[in-house]
């Protein structure tokens, strides 16, 4: 039976293999050794209708429980406006290919600008990339980045208090690279300062990575750091939540170089981790050193204003072994995502956003220490939409409580310490739900 | 009395004094490249030996590693290709991109001259 | 269209006091003092503040200067932009997966893990692997996830001096630059004039510090490595991994196994080979393979089957590593299994052979006016040396943009680096011949244009929203921010 997107019958076929002065389609394989051929089907399903794959995805979904959405730990549940949505689904956005060809791509090129210049202001810094591919990899690649700048420094130093997994992914890379990597202890929550000053000291640091909020959510003070960092030439990266700079300092203020992080706090799905968006930004004297794609512009023959990928000498279809970074592409139509977002919820709205998020913790927060069982783990310490409990219940059976009333709890980090985090989208009710249930324990 | 030396990747170097010399790409080289935008120049003060990179010239579509003819410290970098890379098409033998002191000048024996950069270029095409 | 009317950027459609998003109020109470003013940032963002509907007026009118696959045919080689079924869509947009945060109980999870299971089954079917990770996000994220594999395998023998690998030629860029940030130090190995690896020149390179060799298998020119079983017996002798880069995997449908090939380590292009689509950019996603014996290798998390048929998530600790926040593109897996069921064994193994007979016949009807360097039956794609008539001077990149005026997207130019005009064609197989044979009318019109009248194909594209960007002011000035765009104006 002919298949839905494949569309030739046994007469073109037929007429093509004439053409091509051949009989049949294995004679096409000639060229290929007969025992590395395959010499049965793959052991797979046969073909299936739209509404047999309908079933099957639905048996899977079924098992499947979303929750109301007490977690981050980097990732959080916002609306997604429904406008989006339909635009990320418009074919010739979603089908077209990197923008190799400007005169029939200026619809990606342009939103990528857009997006750029977003990024550039949501975080303080005069130049973005086109984006990468998660927040933890732009981290990676921030690490890399800073080695490579400083030619003859190869160390790194990375605090205890950026993301978990987002060390883990450094700690990767780094390890392969070459680069060395080193892990700055934390004191009560935030980054210990001496520590770093004393890194610092020994003078064969290439770049810093610090994050804020920070891995129990504590907002961090970077007062004076850039400029320790800066005068032992080192670079400063700051690795934050994209959604969060509509109301804290920015790392341009901070002073850094680069900043880094994820944007999928710009509404984006949570998806059960990904497509996300990681991005990079930094200061005019990296612009030849930032990884990835670039949109810059330009203008034509009839002298329109235009845009084009730029920069792409530097880049590894050309650069090979020597460019700045392996990565080929970007996360193309997330970025026109964060673009379409941070356009419809606009600059009061994003700051309203992060209101109700930080309103929302306190509230869970106030319930939970109610019930005499909870209390903040760093009660000094700043925090914006997430903060770290220390608990004296089982925490793995408060989650499945929770979760068995579709509750998602927050992120265990320690075995008596929770982190719990809140955006516009839980309501008092939901609140009062989750204090409820911790309190039965 | 100025001398000019050449590589098999198209540098070449003028020694002027006191094993002072610059160093740029020919004139062959910035026509392979095209349109220069960006130089990638070391600091001064860096040294090299004979045969490392010392930075990087890139055109729209491509990019080249700039190599180092002879053991040297930088003493001077052309800033002024910082603003305005494409001097090196106007001129390049003019539009030097370091000038070095020489480490050891008996290295320069082992380079091209005109003649044999020119026949070089020849045999390549 | 009017792009006058439409041209603008978002900024400068953005009026004071606009909304396009109604917030929901929750009435929770929040002390205007929360955050320390010296944690603040003080200053506007200046975002857009644009209503819905101008909004999507403007994101609507940019997309019509776009082309996608759903536009016309996109015959960029090693790119295999083949359609994207729209049910994959529908499937991953499903609410009860796209919900799901990464950070949920395994026991509310069961069935998203499931389907990576699923999947990741799928592929190594299809792969000859005993097993795959979907974490890797993108192609050379999967190559990086490869080689760093590679690595951990060596190290934990004990085998540390193993710090090069070899790559062909002809190999994408990516390779070496992939190679690169692995620390790995990149040996070139030369071609024969037929175009596939030399062997002699292979065995000559291999030592005990050789990582790995680097292949796609058929190459960049679309030609079949005949001689692979011997290059992998070559590879392991000399201790060495072979490594699939499975961008080329297309072709292999039902036809061939890497892993029968005698490849230990592979990743695959869901974005190309099955069907997702390529967003612009991305995101894809670059599911990594391994033979049996090296899975203890993968990235963490791994998602396991129990014996009871349920499924958790586990941290291994002899991995190379993390190499995502969790588990990848996950919706980009969901569109890659469902375009799997759809397509099912008999689809896919006829993909493959379709796409080498599109293939096939768009070179035998060119060859009289394209330059043809490797003669042969190709796979997937070829390579042309440019037009057999040079005298007029029309070049590649001529006709490249020529081809932009008729409605194609232009090949892939001036790669592989083996030839001067390189022009690489990849038509996939879900092409009919009625597309094939226009392209192919407008291919051959264009090379009789290029003789009698060039320059119209030397000043293409004709057509388009814009002509002639100037690559080199962008270059030269970079201006990457409206910001900048807006200081340079004043």
């Amino acid at each position: 039976m002919a298949h839905p997107y494949l569309p030739h019958t046994d007469a073109d076929i037929e007429k093509m293999l004439g053409v091509c002065g051949l009989k049949s389609l294995d004679d096409l394989l000639s060229v290929i050794p007969g025992e590395l051929r395959l010499s049965r089907p793959y052991k797979l399903p046969e073909a299936m209708s739209e509404p047999e794959v309908r079933r099957f995805f639905e048996s899977l979904a079924r098992k499947c429980q979303p929750l109301t959405c007490f977690a981050g730990n980097g990732f959080y549940d916002h609306w997604t406006p429904s406008a989006i949505l339909s635009l990320i689904a418009r074919s010739e956005f979603l089908t077209a290919y990197t923008p190799y060809q400007p005169e029939i791509s200026q619809g990606t090129l342009q939103y990528i600008f857009e997006y750029q210049t977003i990024m550039s202001r949501l975080t303080g810094l005069p130049i973005s990339n086109a984006s990468l591919y998660d927040g933890a990899t732009a981290t990676a690649e921030a690490a890399l980045m800073m080695v490579a700048s400083a030619r003859k420094k190869n160390r790194v130093l990375i605090s205890a208090t950026v993301n978990k997994a987002v060390r883990e992914v450094v700690a990767t890379y780094c390890k392969y690279h070459g680069a060395s990597l080193t892990e700055v202890a934390e004191a009560d929550g935030v980054t210990s300062r001496q520590a770093i000053s004393a890194e610092l000291a020994k003078g064969d640091v290439a770049g810093v990575i610090v994050a804020t909020p920070n891995r129990y959510g504590i907002v961090e003070d970077y007062t004076g750091l850039a400029d320790e960092v800066h005068a032992v030439k080192a670079l400063l990266a700051v690795n934050c939540v994209a959604s969060t700079l509509a109301i804290l300092k920015t790392p341009g203020q901070w002073g850094a170089d680069i900043a880094v992080g994820d944007a999928q706090s710009l509404g984006m799905p949570l998806s059960f981790g990904g497509p996300y968006l990681g991005f990079m930004t930094a200061t005019s004297a990296l612009m030849r050193k930032i990884p990835g794609r670039i949109v810059g512009a330009t203008t034509d023959a009839n002298g329109q204003r235009s845009f084009v990928l730029t920069l792409q000498a530097r880049e590894q279809h050309i650069r090979r072994e020597k460019a700045t970074s392996n990565i080929c592409s970007n996360q193309g139509l997330m970025a026109l995502f964060a673009a379409a977002y941070t356009s419809l919820v606009g600059e009061k709205g994003l700051q309203e956003i992060n209101r109700q998020g930080a309103a929302a913790v306190r509230a869970l927060v106030g319930r939970l220490e109610a019930t005499g069982k909870f209390s903040k783990a760093f009660p000094t310490r700043p925090f914006l939409n997430e903060v770290a409990l220390k608990t004296s219940v089982n925490i793995d059976e408060l989650l499945q409580r929770l979760a068995d009333n579709d509750i998602l709890g927050g992120v265990k980090i320690a075995d008596d310490m929770l982190l719990v985090a809140a955006t516009e989208m839980q309501s008092a009710d939901d609140i009062d739900r989750y204090a409820a249930i911790a309190a039965q324990l | 009395m100025e001398k000019i030396y050449y590589t098999p990747t198209h540098e070449y170097l003028r020694v002027v004094e006191n094993d002072e010399a610059y160093v740029g790409i020919t004139d062959y080289a910035q026509h392979a490249l095209g349109n220069v935008v960006y130089v990638d120049m070391p600091e001064v003060g860096d040294e090299f030996s004979e045969g490392d990179d010392f930075g990087a010239i890139e055109s729209v579509k491509a990019a080249s590693d700039l190599i180092i003819p002879a053991s040297g410290e930088v003493i001077e970098v052309n800033e002024a290709l910082t603003d305005n890379p494409r001097l090196i098409n106007e001129n390049a033998m003019e539009a030097w991109i370091i000038k070095i002191k020489l480490t050891d000048p008996a290295e320069l024996d082992s380079l091209m001259d005109l003649d044999a950069y020119n026949q070089y270029v020849e045999s390549e095409q | 269209m009017n792009r006058q009317l439409y041209s603008p950027l978002i900024f400068e459609l953005s009026q004071p006091g606009r909304r396009g998003c109604r917030i929901p109020d929750n009435h929770l109470p929040l002390a205007d003092d929360f955050l320390a003013a010296n944690l603040l940032r003080g200053e506007a963002v200046n975002l857009p503040e644009v209503d819905e509907p101008t909004l999507v007026r403007h994101y609507n009118n940019q997309s019509t200067n776009n082309f996608g696959v759903d536009s016309g045919f996109y015959p960029l080689g090693s790119c295999t932009m083949k359609y994207n079924p729209k049910i994959n869509e529908e499937m991953a947009a499903d609410r009860r997966f796209a919900a799901l945060h990464p950070c949920q109980p395994d026991s509310t999870v069961q069935g998203a893990l499931e389907l990576y299971y699923d999947l990741q089954s799928a592929l190594s079917e299809i792969g000859g692997m005993a097993e795959f990770t979907l974490n890797p996000y993108a192609g050379a994220h999967g190559e990086l996830t490869g080689l760093m594999i590679i690595r951990a395998y060596h190290n934990s023998r004990g085998d540390l001096k193993r710090t090069r690998v070899i790559i062909p030629d002809s190999a994408h860029g990516t390779n070496p630059a992939s190679a690169a940030v692995a620390g790995l130090e990149v040996v070139s190995v030369k071609s024969y004039p037929d175009g596939t690896v030399d062997v002699e020149a292979l065995a000559e390179l291999l030592d005990d510090t050789i990582a790995a060799v680097m292949m796609t298998n058929p190459n960049t020119l679309g030609i079949f490595e005949h001689n692979i079983p011997r290059i992998a017996k070559l590879v392991h002798d000399a201790g060495a991994l072979l490594y699939y880069d499975g961008a080329n995997l297309n072709p292999m449908l039902g036809v061939a196994r890497p892993g029968d090939m005698g490849f230990d380590v592979m990743h695959i292009n869901l974005h190309k080979t099955f069907s997702t689509p390529h967003g612009g950019g991305g995101p894809g996603a670059g599911p990594v393979g391994v033979r049996k014996g090296l899975e203890q290798f993968l990235p963490n998390p791994r998602v396991e089957k129990l014996a009871d048929g349920s499924f958790r998530r586990v941290d291994n600790p002899e991995s190379m590593g993390r190499i995502s926040s969790s588990l990848g593109n996950y919706a980009v897996a969901i569109r890659a299994l469902s375009y799997i069921l759809t397509m099912g064994c008999d689809g896919l193994a006829a993909a493959g052979r379709l796409a080498i007979l599109n293939a096939n016949y768009i070179k035998e009807r060119l060859k009289d006016l394209y330059l043809l360097p490797i003669e042969g039956i190709c796979m997937h794609e070829f390579v042309f040396d440019g037009l057999r008539d040079k005298s007029t001077g029309v070049t590649t990149l001529n006709v490249a943009k020529r081809l932009l005026d008729h409605g194609y997207h232009a090949p892939t130019i001036y790669f592989p680096l083996l030839f001067h005009e390189s022009l690489m064609i990849e038509p996939t197989e879900t092409e009919s011949l009625n597309i094939i044979d226009n392209f192919i009318d407008v291919m051959r019109n264009i090379a009789i244009e290029a003789s009698n009248d060039p320059e119209t194909v030397k000043s293409a594209p004709h057509n388009t929203p814009i002509s002639h960007p100037d690559d080199t002011a962008a270059a030269l000035k970079p201006v990457v921010t409206f910001d900048q765009l807006q200081r340079n104006d004043s």
